[in-house]
């Protein structure tokens, strides 16, 4: 399997902190890899730096061949490369359908297409996926008005409305109803397989991770300490160690 | 309601409008109603950008004035030069034949407009990267300083500003003329609006207004949005303008073109007290503001701007949505959403695992 996005000894420091250090790793295209780390490990950093949300000290990001590291995040996001937030972000006064026509992709985006009005196959696939993600119920309800943990489902359905090549989630299951998550996992998996999705998964919960992802990258420290597949890295001395604090 | 209904609403409301001439007792108060309509598209323009996109900008009345002296240089340029217009007493015996009234106007308006977009776009290119209260801030600037600017160039009068040419009178009365050409104005600028939020500029701008870091990162040419806005307002502001020109006659550089204590804050106000962000709003805003002024300053005459002062802190405390803002909240599903009390209650599951 090629590699689709590459991140080369990428540094990145806000003053003194050196929240990224030296950070390599690679995603091959067509699987879910996981990133993990105790908080302020750097791993949303590390997400902000590869979608050009700031800039980095030093290093490259390779996205399917082209160079992210001087483009701004909606150059990026048009090429294929999404992002999903920690704390969603969603557009709160607008409904959930108008949420997800928006969230069409916006590459072939000129002035006439600003004009347009959104045809029926666009609400019809917008409201399928809010179908996907469990949300369907919910499609005319301000995205204010949702929970927490429906604003995440609905982030992600967003962000497959997109239709990305490769998706970087943050904490998908954070704040997420502990009797969803399996039906989520579900739901990245077929993600993954049905649409060929690249996942690029930021997850504190181990159950998810391991059971989601096929190689595992952990940070600490800023710093890249170990990375293998789930069984091994569940059982990596130095990976328990950074999260029972001994690191 | 339905399309149908609505359209009821609409073409009454047109006719009522256009019958308002023809009314004996309201005649005498056409000039006023053209006022009104002013104030409506001053109010509908800066919600563009205030209300649907959120980006609150106190320097549209740049555009204003720019329409306002762009029509009164080209209505002056195309018959005389500037000394002849001088020496005619500014213009007051300056007798045009309607043909040249109205293709001066209309060219000069068309300038205005032309020249208020590019203005927006190479404004909007350096200022619109700001965000929130960085750009307000900025566009505060942007109003004094273009009254500066006019207030010192002689070619358009500096600051003993310029008189436009009278409506001759084969065009009828002031009244009716600028009634009905304001009311013009005004219906297309809903129209075009109505139009463009309907689709996905509408979608796009509602987007940067709730969060626009998250527009960003789903690829939305945000800035091109913003600054396409931006024209938008600019355009049917600069048109306001260069007819209010001739409506007022006399073009002051800060009290009239480019008057951001008085119009510039007005049109903020208007669009707020009835409701920002919403269709209607400025329209019903701009409408019991004109009214209120003109009661207050009938009847507390020298405390007219307290009264004025007092109406907004009352609005502001008791209606922060605005009037439509607070309607639709009340009643949201008579503005077209749905309210489905059991969706909102419905467990959400995930179902269909494998």
């Amino acid at each position: 399997m090629s590699a689709i996005l590459e991140v080369e000894n990428v540094t990145k420091t806000f003053g003194g902190v050196i929240a990224n250090n030296n950070v390599s790793l690679s995603v091959p295209q067509g699987s879910i890899i996981g990133l993990i780390g105790p908080n302020g490990s750097g791993k949303t950093t590390l997400f902000n730096s590869i979608v050009g949300y700031h800039p980095i000290d030093s290093g490259a990001v390779r996205f399917q061949g082209a160079e992210l590291s001087r483009m701004r995040t909606p150059q990026i996001a048009r090429l294929g490369l999404l992002r999903t937030f920690q704390q969603t972000r969603i557009f709160g006064k607008m409904n959930c359908v108008q949420n997800m026509q928006i969230s069409l992709p916006h590459v072939n985006d000129n002035f006439a297409t600003m004009l347009r009005k959104f045809p029926p196959e666009v609400t019809e696939r917008a409201e399928n996926l809010l179908e996907f993600v469990g949300l369907y119920p919910k499609r005319h309800l301000r995205a204010a008005d949702l929970s927490f943990g429906q604003q995440k489902l609905l982030e992600f359905a967003m962000a497959l409305m997109n239709e990305p090549a490769a998706l970087l989630l943050d904490e998908p299951t954070a704040g997420i109803n502990p009797t969803l998550i399996n039906g989520l996992i579900d739901r990245l998996k077929r993600a993954n397989a049905e649409f060929g999705i690249t996942l690029f998964v930021i997850e504190h919960n181990m159950r998810v991770i391991m059971n989601l992802a096929q190689h595992i990258y952990c940070l600490a420290h800023g710093e890249l300490l170990a990375d293998g597949p789930p069984e091994e890295i569940q059982n990596d001395r130095r990976v328990i160690d950074a999260y029972l604090g001994a690191h | 309601m339905n399309g149908s209904g609505k359209m009821v609403i609409y073409v009454v409301a047109a006719i009522a409008a256009l019958l308002i001439p023809q009314v004996p007792m309201l005649q005498p108060y056409l000039i006023q109603f053209a006022f009104l309509w002013v104030m409506i598209l001053f109010a509908m323009t800066w919600d563009v950008m205030g209300g649907q996109m959120g980006y609150n900008s106190f320097g549209n009345i740049v555009f204003f004035g720019v329409g306002m002296y762009a029509t009164a240089v080209v209505q002056r340029d195309l018959y005389f030069t500037v000394e002849e217009y001088a020496n005619v007493a500014g213009g007051e015996q300056a007798a045009l034949t309607p043909v040249e009234y109205l293709t001066g106007l209309s060219l000069g308006m068309g300038t205005g407009a032309v020249l208020a977009v590019v203005v927006a776009a190479v404004l909007g290119s350096g200022i619109l990267g700001l965000r929130g209260h960085y750009f307000a801030i900025c566009t505060l600037g942007l109003g004094i300083a273009a009254g500066e600017l006019a207030s010192g160039w002689d070619y358009i009068g500096a600051g003993s500003g310029l008189v436009t040419p009278l409506l001759p009178d084969a065009l009828g009365e002031r009244g009716p003329f600028f009634f009905y050409l304001f009311l013009v104005l005004a219906v297309i600028t809903f129209a075009v609006l109505k139009r463009l939020y309907a689709g996905q500029f509408g979608l796009a701008i509602n987007a940067i207004r709730d969060d626009e870091d998250k527009a960003d990162a789903l690829g939305l040419h945000a800035t091109r949005y913003k600054t396409v806005a931006w024209c938008v307002s600019g355009f049917f502001l600069a048109l306001t303008g260069g007819a209010f020109g001739n409506l007022v006659i006399f073009i002051d550089p800060t009290d009239v073109a480019f008057a951001g204590p008085t119009f510039g804050v007005w049109m903020v106000l208007m669009a707020i007290l009835g409701g920002k962000g919403t269709l209607w709003g400025p329209v019903i805003g701009a409408t019991v503001f004109h009214i209120t002024q003109e009661l207050f300053w009938t009847y507390l005459f020298g405390w007219q701007r307290v009264a004025l002062g007092l109406l907004i802190v009352v609005v502001v405390v008791f209606f922060p949505l605005g009037i439509v803002g607070w309607l639709r909240e009340r009643w949201p599903q008579r503005f077209g959403e749905v309210v489905d009390e059991e969706a909102r209650r419905v467990q959400v599951s995930l179902e269909g695992e494998r």
